[in-house]
């Protein structure tokens, strides 16, 4: 256990001051956090920032106890171009070490895989973890990767550019025969440098970055900068917007859920459900677009609440197409589950079990599959799911079939609640007033996005500006959690793996 | 397989019939084609112009607001700030040109839809269209929405449009997102790879101007900036009929359509 003072607890949501966070020197810095992992929190972010007129980069990092439902947040200070890596101790941070060394030019010494993340330039000119020239451009998926060496060994390289309409990364095997030893992934193509513009740009931008970060989350990304906006400038939003925009988060969770499992079933060579499933996806994505004329939502969220209200002829036309699309999703999808020869393909392949899901820190339908309770709406409640509370499936396979499962689940009680809150939503106004962000303070928000936890951090200066701005996708989390299930596997199984996930490629490019 | 043959009935067969019927009905709240009223606005006024994210609208000194549909995000924001409620979202979802100025609107200015392709190409390409889709940078939207054309409801390849594997089997090149550097070069190489004759194909407003990503040192703004493009396809992302209506026009396989609205 941790004193008080070494960490400042707050909640999702809320903002705090920056002067309250506790800083300490490196080595405890580093002792506190790991004590806290090994007690069981989880990093939720771990980030560098300018320390201002100093030179030097403070990092902070924030810890999410699930079982409190609170965070823990604490910073350190680096001075120089290195520091001890932490990853050795602590395997939750070897990506967010990694970041900080490509974005900062700082190097984590010890560090067992030090690569860069994205393939960008350091943001602090003339500092470079890797002391690569200045003047010549960083080439993408460049430098070595990890290899096994034998006889009859073979690597296979995929990517960037992929077979189907997908986006670009790099996967880098280590096989022998149609054995895989190993899978080094390696990305950043689609890098945008969002992070960056959220600061330097101009602030009418800001909301349109988290609509466009990951295509495929904008109602998840909007919904956490709005809550960092709100929660910096002690905006109360209405219960009946915290509802509309709860209605909006599950429409792009079904959208999701059900076009994966459409995916999953091409993946294994049962075309009803892939054929099904590709239009019922579109189907529900035609929901989020009755509710704000886009059918991944943008245009839905705006800070102090929403972009659109929902009248009555609105609710009616979503609870006759809710119907509609629950019998079309339950007919496709329990098909799926009740053919032996695709259960045959999803049982006991692509294994992520528990233990490595806690150490890598795995989150989302990932990790429930493994059987953890790990729910931002269940453990880290804002918004509506204060008041309306979903029920939390975990399955104990760790496997594609528990993976999917778990989403077949998850999509039954969306579904419930899409309904339970359309029956009963709240009077009242759709959007309140944001005023000023409160200056020199930082603002977690977490969002249970359909694949898993969205974090954003955001600090201010002085003068109410965003000095940093830090973003974390479920997928920064998890493409180390679909390398891993790819051990000792047959490289057929690839596609069907990775769908199984279908994690952001963008939304970890930023 | 009782239980295939009833999930079968099921489901039905949903296939739209557009071209040859009406497209299914746009949501309400569809956010189309920008429309300015200019006979509203107010000499001086920049409302739009300041509210815009990507600078779509843009106001030269005593003039009226233009609009630059490749840098549009459809977003609402210039409709929220107009205060003479001057500008509003048409549902009309035919947006594709052939030549980039062409999505640069003055008020008085009709959108000119985009032609079909010359008559060699038609010939070639015209029942069959192979396309290569790369994401450069897309966030995974426009990709969506270019993927659900191959679903069973809008069944695309009823006309003969196809995508394909590899840049060997492609005619085409399907192109989204702003192009960032570090796809710069497997996008050209993707391009090279491709067989003469090709066509390229920007979807998006990212692919067309870098769309909210626009003036990024992370990005190229948009597909023209590195390759020559033969359509463009506005939106954020557009919506599946706004692609296949642009695709369908390319290939002139929709006679009866107006050219300009």
């Amino acid at each position: 256990m941790t004193a008080p003072s070494e960490l400042l607890t707050t909640r999702n949501g809320e903002a705090v001051a920056l002067e309250k966070i506790p800083r300490h020197d490196l080595a405890a810095f580093q002792r506190i956090a790991s004590g806290a992992v090994e007690g069981g929190q989880r990093v939720a972010s771990f980030f560098g920032y300018d320390a201002g007129e100093l030179g030097g980069i403070d990092l902070l990092m924030v810890l999410a106890n699930d079982e409190d439902g609170q965070l823990n947040i604490l910073s350190t200070s680096i001075e120089g171009n290195s520091f001890p890596s932490m990853t050795p101790d602590c395997n939750q941070v070897h990506l967010f070490e990694r970041e900080i060394a490509e974005q900062f030019g700082v190097r984590p010494e010890g560090h067992p895989w030090l690569k860069p993340v994205r393939y960008q330039a350091s943001w602090r000119p003339g500092r470079d973890a890797w002391n690569r020239p200045g003047n010549q451009p960083i080439v993408p998926g460049s430098g070595d990767f990890y290899r096994v060496e034998g006889d009859e060994i073979h690597e296979v390289a995929v990517g960037p550019v992929h077979a189907g309409v997908i986006e670009p990364g790099h996967f880098r095997f280590q096989c022998h025969g149609e054995h895989v030893f190993h899978l080094e992934i390696a990305l950043g193509y689609q890098h945008r440098g969002v992070e960056k513009a959220l600061v330097e740009q101009p602030a009418k931008r800001a909301l349109h970055y988290a609509e466009n970060l990951c295509g495929d989350t904008a109602i998840g990304h909007s919904t956490a900068y709005c809550q960092v906006v709100e929660a910096l400038s002690g905006c109360r939003k209405t219960v009946r917007a915290q509802a509309l925009r709860g209605i909006a988060l599950e429409f792009e969770r079904l959208a999701n859920h059900i076009g994966d499992l459409g995916a999953l079933s091409g993946d294994a060579g049962f075309l009803p459900t892939a054929s099904y499933c590709g239009r019922i996806r579109g189907d529900f994505l035609n929901m989020t677009a009755v509710l704000c004329g886009n059918r991944f939502g943008r245009g839905m969220l705006r800070p102090g609440g929403a972009g659109y209200d929902l009248d009555d002829a609105g609710i009616e036309d979503l609870l006759t197409r809710l119907e509609a699309g629950e019998k079309d999703a339950a007919s496709a999808i329990e098909l799926l589950f009740d053919t032996p020869s695709v259960l045959a393909r999803f049982e006991g392949i692509g294994l992520l079990p528990a233990d490595v899901c806690r150490e890598l820190g795995i989150v989302g339908p990932a990790a429930r599959a493994a059987g953890l309770e790990r729910d931002v709406r269940h453990d880290h409640p804002s918004g509506i799911y204060r008041f309306a509370q979903l029920p939390l499936p975990t399955w104990n396979s760790g496997d594609v079939f528990g993976r999917a499962f778990v989403r077949w689940l998850e999509i039954k009680h969306s579904i419930t609640f899409i309904r339970d809150q359309l029956h009963a939503l709240p009077a009242g106004d759709v959007r309140a007033v944001t005023g000023p962000l409160k200056p020199g303070h930082l603002a977690v928000s977490l969002i249970e996005g359909w694949r898993g936890e969205l974090c954003h951090v955001a600090l201010t200066d002085a003068q109410g500006k965003f000095r940093r701005y830090k973003v974390t996708d479920p997928s920064f989390h998890n493409w180390a959690g679909l390398a891993y299930a790819l051990r000792d596997q047959q490289i057929s199984d690839f596609p069907l793996c990775n769908k199984s996930f279908n994690l952001s490629y963008c939304g970890h490019d930023l | 397989m009782f239980d295939i043959l009833q999930a079968r009935i099921h489901q039905k067969h949903r296939t739209i019939r557009f071209p040859d019927a009406p497209p299914p009905p746009v949501p309400d709240r569809f956010r189309g084609r920008p429309e300015i009223d200019t006979a509203r606005c107010v000499e001086g006024c920049r409302a739009c112009a300041e509210a815009c994210p990507t600078n779509a609208v843009a106001i030269a000194d005593g003039k009226l607001p233009v609009i630059d549909l490749g840098r549009c995000i459809f977003c609402n924001d210039c409709v929220q700030a107009c205060p003479q409620e001057a500008i509003a979202h048409s549902t009309d979802y035919r947006l594709a040109v052939r030549e980039h100025e062409n999505l640069v609107l003055e008020p008085a200015d009709a959108l000119v839809l985009a032609e079909e392709l010359g008559k060699k190409m038609k010939r070639l390409l015209g029942r069959s269209l192979k396309l290569r889709v790369v994401s450069a940078g897309g966030c995974g939207a426009c990709e969506a929405d270019v993927n659900v054309l191959g679903t069973v409801g809008w069944d695309l390849g009823r006309f003969g449009i196809q995508y394909v594997a590899s840049p060997r089997h492609a005619d085409g090149l399907l192109i989204t997102g702003p192009v960032t550097q570090n796809m710069k070069a497997a996008l050209l190489d993707t391009y090279a790879a491709m067989p003469e004759p090709k066509v390229v194909i920007a979807v998006g407003s990212c692919a067309i101007s870098g769309g909210p990503f626009i003036d990024h040192a992370e990005v190229n703004n948009g597909v023209d900036s590195v390759l020559p493009v033969d359509l463009y396809i506005p939106g954020c992302p557009p919506h599946p009929l706004t692609i296949l209506d642009g695709l369908l026009r390319l290939l002139g396989r929709v006679d009866d359509y107006k050219t300009t609205v």
